[in-house]
């Protein structure tokens, strides 16, 4: 592990794996709740945790490389589930890609328990950890000028929900009418940095 | 609709509701945004007798008109500008009275980039996540300004301490700004980082809400791979492909895969709100306090 400084008040904290990010994320939020770690933001991301907003970074910088940080704790709460049609376009590239039949491409993935890694892109777009290495997919090569709301994509070693209509260049392979972000709603965002996630296919209507 | 509100007149270049943002929902994907000049933003609040969480107007470049139904107390700070109110001059910098249904006009500005402009009781559009900030990269908050809208203003619930005239820093003929290198310096050759800090830069015209862009010297990588996405942070100065560093200002994206040379100190950030196109830029690396 190691803590790169940023600027006067943030910390950059940089592990090997997303697993042990999810680790050091998880103790970071143990610690703020029981108060012993006073910070404006914690962002998790692929292999990174930030604090930001900190009053003594450099302190907290040799405590973290001088502690064990405890694996992540296994996973509990709810599974938001989020009904999907496996009928996005580039269905056919990724069964190509995954050296499988069309179909199977839904059943792989509907089987999966995701955990939401990180957040970001838009608010409310969470990157979903869970399927094996080997299913791992590129980007397409040309990024779409538009995405609808709820397209269901893959990237790289994540599953995403877009939130809203934007450009995007992930592999479409389903669409769900979950609403992923919704400012008055509390929370805003259905998926946040360690929430279970589960999808399940309903029938075309 | 309430007289507590004022008409759009003409919207100017790019006019927005800010505050002091939304910061604390980074992890799921939702930028600070604010006020980019946040003392001026601050000085016109109090101005007005307002408590510095109040919702002001920003313009850019060229101002904006706007006609209050009711009578009220506005001030106009940031870059100065000229200001009339039915045609005839009044104050830049200090509180004015402004007659209900009377025409009050921020013009373009003389120096800097964003004037802002506090009412009495605060611009008061409903909050989101517990802000009333326009947000240019993620859309949240309210649109920006459109001529002919209808903006409410908040009561003024007690008079916060007033001040009737206030000293405001000049927008800089030439931006330095102070940075602590890292948290991805490593990722850059030794001659990049000299140049970064020895060469002067300039304000580049595609500069907005989520970044300062300058023009100059490209910055080379010593390491080519991708960088995993990882966090940002206001004043970071990420580097793009192109070599020319961006510093992120209050609308920048949560996280970010390009690798970040260094940070501006905050307390220089204001500055960079106010340097026109074409502004000399110098970053000067200092110590980490």
């Amino acid at each position: 592990m190691r803590a790169l400084p940023v600027g006067d008040d943030a910390l950059l904290v940089e592990v090997a794996s997303g697993e042990e990010a999810q680790a050091v994320h998880a103790e970071l939020l143990r610690r703020r709740a029981e108060g012993l770690l006073t910070v404006r933001e914690i962002v998790p991301a692929a292999r990174t945790v930030l604090l930001d907003g900190l009053a003594d970074p450099a302190r907290l910088a040799s405590e973290l490389t001088a502690s064990d940080v405890p694996p992540a704790p296994p996973r509990t709460g709810d599974v938001i589930e989020l009904p999907v049609r496996y009928d996005g376009p580039d269905l056919a590239d990724v069964a190509a890609l995954w050296n499988v039949p069309e179909q199977e491409v839904g059943r792989i993935h509907a089987a999966t328990e995701f955990r939401v890694a990180f957040c970001g892109f838009a608010p409310g777009f969470g990157y979903l950890t869970g399927l094996p290495a080997r299913y791992d997919v590129p980007r397409r090569a040309t990024p779409r000028t538009a995405v609808h709301a709820g397209a269901v994509g893959l990237a790289g070693p994540y599953t995403g929900v877009y939130p809203r209509a934007s450009p995007g260049g992930w592999q479409l392979i389903g669409t769900t009418d979950a609403v992923l972000w919704d400012p008055a709603r509390v929370p805003a965002a259905l998926l946040s940095p360690g929430t279970r996630v589960r999808f399940v296919p309903v029938a075309d209507v | 609709m309430t007289d507590h509100a004022f008409a759009v007149v003409r919207a100017g270049a790019l006019t927005t509701v800010q505050d002091l943002g939304r910061p604390g929902h980074a992890h799921l994907g939702v930028p600070r945004s604010g006020a980019l000049d946040g003392p001026a933003a601050a000085l016109v609040n109090r101005l007005v007798g307002n408590p510095p969480e109040a919702a002001v107007l920003e313009t850019t470049l060229n101002g904006c008109a706007v006609r209050p139904r009711s009578t009220i107390l506005v001030a106009v700070g940031g870059a100065p500008c000229p200001v009339t109110v039915d045609g005839r001059p009044v104050a830049w910098g200090a509180p004015v009275h402004v007659p209900a249904g009377a025409l009050l006009e921020i013009g373009v500005a003389v120096s800097g980039v964003r004037s802002y402009v506090a009412f009495a009781g605060g611009v008061a559009v409903e909050p989101v996540l517990g802000s009333r900030s326009t947000d240019l990269l993620s859309g949240l908050g309210p649109a920006p300004l459109t001529n002919g809208a209808i903006l409410p203003v908040g009561s003024l619930t007690s008079l916060h301490a007033r001040v009737d005239v206030a000293p405001q820093p000049r927008p800089p003929i030439e931006l330095v700004l102070r940075v602590t290198l890292g948290p991805r310096v490593d990722w850059f050759t030794p001659e990049a980082v000299r140049a970064f800090t020895s060469r002067v830069y300039r304000v580049s015209s595609a500069s907005n809400r989520i970044g300062l862009r300058t023009e100059g010297p490209a910055l080379e990588r010593a390491l080519t791979g991708e960088l995993p996405s990882e966090g940002m942070v206001l004043g970071a100065v990420q580097v793009p492909p192109d070599g020319r560093p961006v510093v992120f200002l209050a609308d920048h994206p949560t996280t970010g895969g390009y690798p970040v040379i260094a940070v501006v100190r905050a307390t220089d950030l204001p500055a960079a709100a106010q340097a026109v196109p074409g502004t000399p830029v110098r970053f000067v690396a200092v110590r980490r306090r």
